[in-house]
């Protein structure tokens, strides 16, 4: 059964002459527990593609259901509870805010929620443990390596553990050794149960996903369409 | 983890913004206490100063009578029914309701001499009150110390051929000048100041009085009750406020008041526009951070409140800032502005004031950039998604 679906999505930039559809009609099922790489060029939609599947850019056609619940039919604070809820993100760059240490910037997903101080830090240090990290949790996130950023920035989408995780590029500011832990990580937490969809450039990080669509001018190249819908 | 602890870590981070904008309110807020502050005791110094500067109520014998003047020259007139205030009700002005407003009473009883064929007027007064109450005469000589001692007005020295050591005859009684006023360019000039109680037996007048000036410290205190209650207790006496002086006052303390808030309001308002520019400044900085704030499921309220427990707190340091820098100016300005130090004490309503001011405006300040934040849209704000 379909976890997420994307259903005839569209997403257009621009008005007029100037108007560039970034995705055209892509169909899109995706089943719980699943991990599916998304591959594409540089401009190819795949971004656009994850952040509409991830609840941040409403499609300008066409619909996304997680759990068949339309999710940009929710008003907008409904929706920020729901991908609170419902999902994590492991950002390209990490995104880790600079002034907050290891642990601080952990919870920060927890910030608003009704958990007591000492659950939301025994929350930050359990997933710091999963990734590895939970001797650095006073650091600041400029004394540590990239791959120990990124790591970070996976405890965070993981600390309220959602079942969903939505990763761009997540090694694509590492090097080949950081790159193998992260993908490995991904995949033990994808063998835990969570289904992840991650962006990626690299085909060999693709292949870590049990399924591989690939995304040219806005479009599934027919043939991974087929195989992603399956 | 709460959303307090992301605004008071922000702060910690951004030393150097906190700062700048903890000065741009702090110069506001400093200006308005320092400003209101330093009217407010330049008011009092000066209500003092012109409480001080003479009398402001005067009590004359009631009379039923018809003055003749006109263009400010006395043409004559006629008095009947005169009822001549007794030395006894004196006491009584000072069993008034506003009894403490009350400085000081000076009374006066006055007679007509002749001598060389000239004609002058002479107040009996009480030297010690009169000297207080007239703090503009400068003396050429000393003060009257015995009995027999007398000063005389400018013109009355000079139409006697008087100076300080002479002595003249009055209504043939021997009076040694000890001091000759300077011109004071009032009807003082022309007069001869002695003792009440020997101008009383000179002239016939025991234990009655001519007129009562009275001196009342009044600021905020309504002269016209002072007046009345004097009036109540000395019914046979008519009693009437100097209204050029209280009005000349009241005029004088309004246009100081006009102007320091219309200057406070001003520099205030810059302290605002600083406070909206780096704030505004500081959320487009911090975009792709509200971006992850808003991806990872804050709502539009929790990124407000973060922006506006920011501006809070900036706004609160500015305020207790402002209010110690303000008292500060205002001792600095007030050794510029006045030759005393005035009576100086702090107020504590005007510094919960002044950081209850600067929370409203710092927060008011803050408003808009907060909601720009809360707007932003997660996806541009990130835009690596």
């Amino acid at each position: 059964m379909s976890y997420i679906t994307a259903n005839k999505v569209v997403k257009e930039f621009g008005n007029g002459d100037a108007r560039v559809a970034a995705v055209q009609g892509i169909d899109l099922s995706i089943e719980q527990a699943g991990f599916i790489s998304i591959m594409g060029e540089s401009g190819a939609g795949k971004s656009t593609l994850l952040s509409m599947l991830g609840g941040l850019l409403s499609p300008s056609r066409g619909e996304i259901l997680i759990e068949d619940i339309n999710i940009y039919s929710l008003k907008r604070d409904k929706l920020a509870d729901f991908r609170r809820e419902f999902m994590g993100f492991i950002f390209q760059s990490f995104q880790l805010v600079p002034y907050l240490n290891v642990v601080e910037n952990v919870q920060l997903p927890l910030a608003v929620t009704h958990h007591s101080q000492a659950n939301k830090k025994a929350l930050a240090m359990s997933a710091l443990e999963r990734v590895g990290l939970q001797d650095k949790g006073h650091r600041l996130p400029n004394q540590l390596s990239g791959g120990e950023q990124e790591r970070v920035a996976i405890a965070r989408a993981v600390v309220n553990e959602p079942p969903i995780l939505f990763a761009d590029e997540p090694t694509g500011n590492l090097d080949s050794r950081n790159s193998a832990d992260v993908m490995n990580l991904l995949k033990r937490l994808n063998a835990d149960g969570q289904t992840i969809v991650m962006v990626t450039h690299s085909r060999h990080n693709a292949e870590y996903g049990d399924r591989i669509i690939e995304v040219a001018d806005g479009r599934l190249k027919e043939a991974q369409a087929i195989r992603a819908v399956v | 983890m709460k959303l307090h602890d992301i605004a008071v870590n922000n702060l910690r981070r951004r030393k150097g913004k906190v700062f700048f904008l903890v000065m741009g309110l702090l110069v506001g807020v400093a200006a308005v206490v320092a400003l209101l502050t330093t009217t407010s005791i330049l008011e009092a110094d000066i209500a003092h100063k012109m409480d001080e500067f003479g009398a402001n109520i005067l009590i004359t014998p009631r009379s039923e009578g018809l003055s003749l003047t006109y263009g400010g020259l006395s043409l004559g007139g006629l008095s009947f029914d005169v009822k001549e205030i007794s030395e006894t009700d004196l006491a009584k002005i000072k069993t008034i309701e506003n009894a403490a407003n009350i400085r000081l009473v000076s009374p006066k009883v006055f007679g007509v001499f002749e001598n060389q064929g000239n004609k002058a007027l002479v107040v009996g007064v009480d030297f010690a009150s009169e000297l207080s109450l007239k703090k503009w005469w400068k003396i050429n000589g000393d003060e009257p110390s015995a009995e027999q001692d007398i000063i005389v007005g400018s013109e009355a020295a000079e139409r006697f051929q008087l100076k300080p050591g002479s002595f003249i005859d009055i209504k043939g009684e021997k009076f040694k000048v000890t001091g000759v006023l300077e011109t004071t360019g009032s009807q003082d000039d022309g007069l001869v100041f002695m003792y009440m109680p020997v101008t009383q037996k000179l002239f016939g007048k025991e234990g009655k009085v001519g007129m009562v000036e009275v001196a009342a410290l009044c600021k905020n205190c309504p002269i016209s009750e002072i007046v009345t209650q004097i009036a109540e207790k000395i019914p046979s006496a008519k009693v009437t406020a100097v209204q050029q002086v209280v009005e000349g006052r009241m005029d004088t303390l309004h246009s100081f008041r006009k102007f320091s808030l219309g200057i406070s309001g001003l520099v205030l308002f810059v302290g605002s526009m600083v406070v909206f520019v780096t704030m505004m400044g500081s959320v487009t900085e911090r975009t792709r951070e509200i971006g992850i704030f808003s991806a990872i499921g804050f709502r539009r309220s929790h990124i407000m409140k973060i922006i506006l427990l920011e501006a809070f707190v900036v706004s609160l340091m500015a305020g207790v800032a402002g209010y110690l820098a303000g008292i500060g100016v205002t001792r600095l300005l007030l050794s510029f502005l006045s030759e005393h130090m005035p009576h100086f004490s702090l107020d504590p309503l005007v510094a919960v004031g002044a950081v209850f001011l600067a929370v409203v405006v710092g927060l008011l300040a803050s408003l808009y950039p907060a909601m720009a934040a809360s707007k932003m849209d997660p996806s541009e704000a990130l835009r690596t998604l």
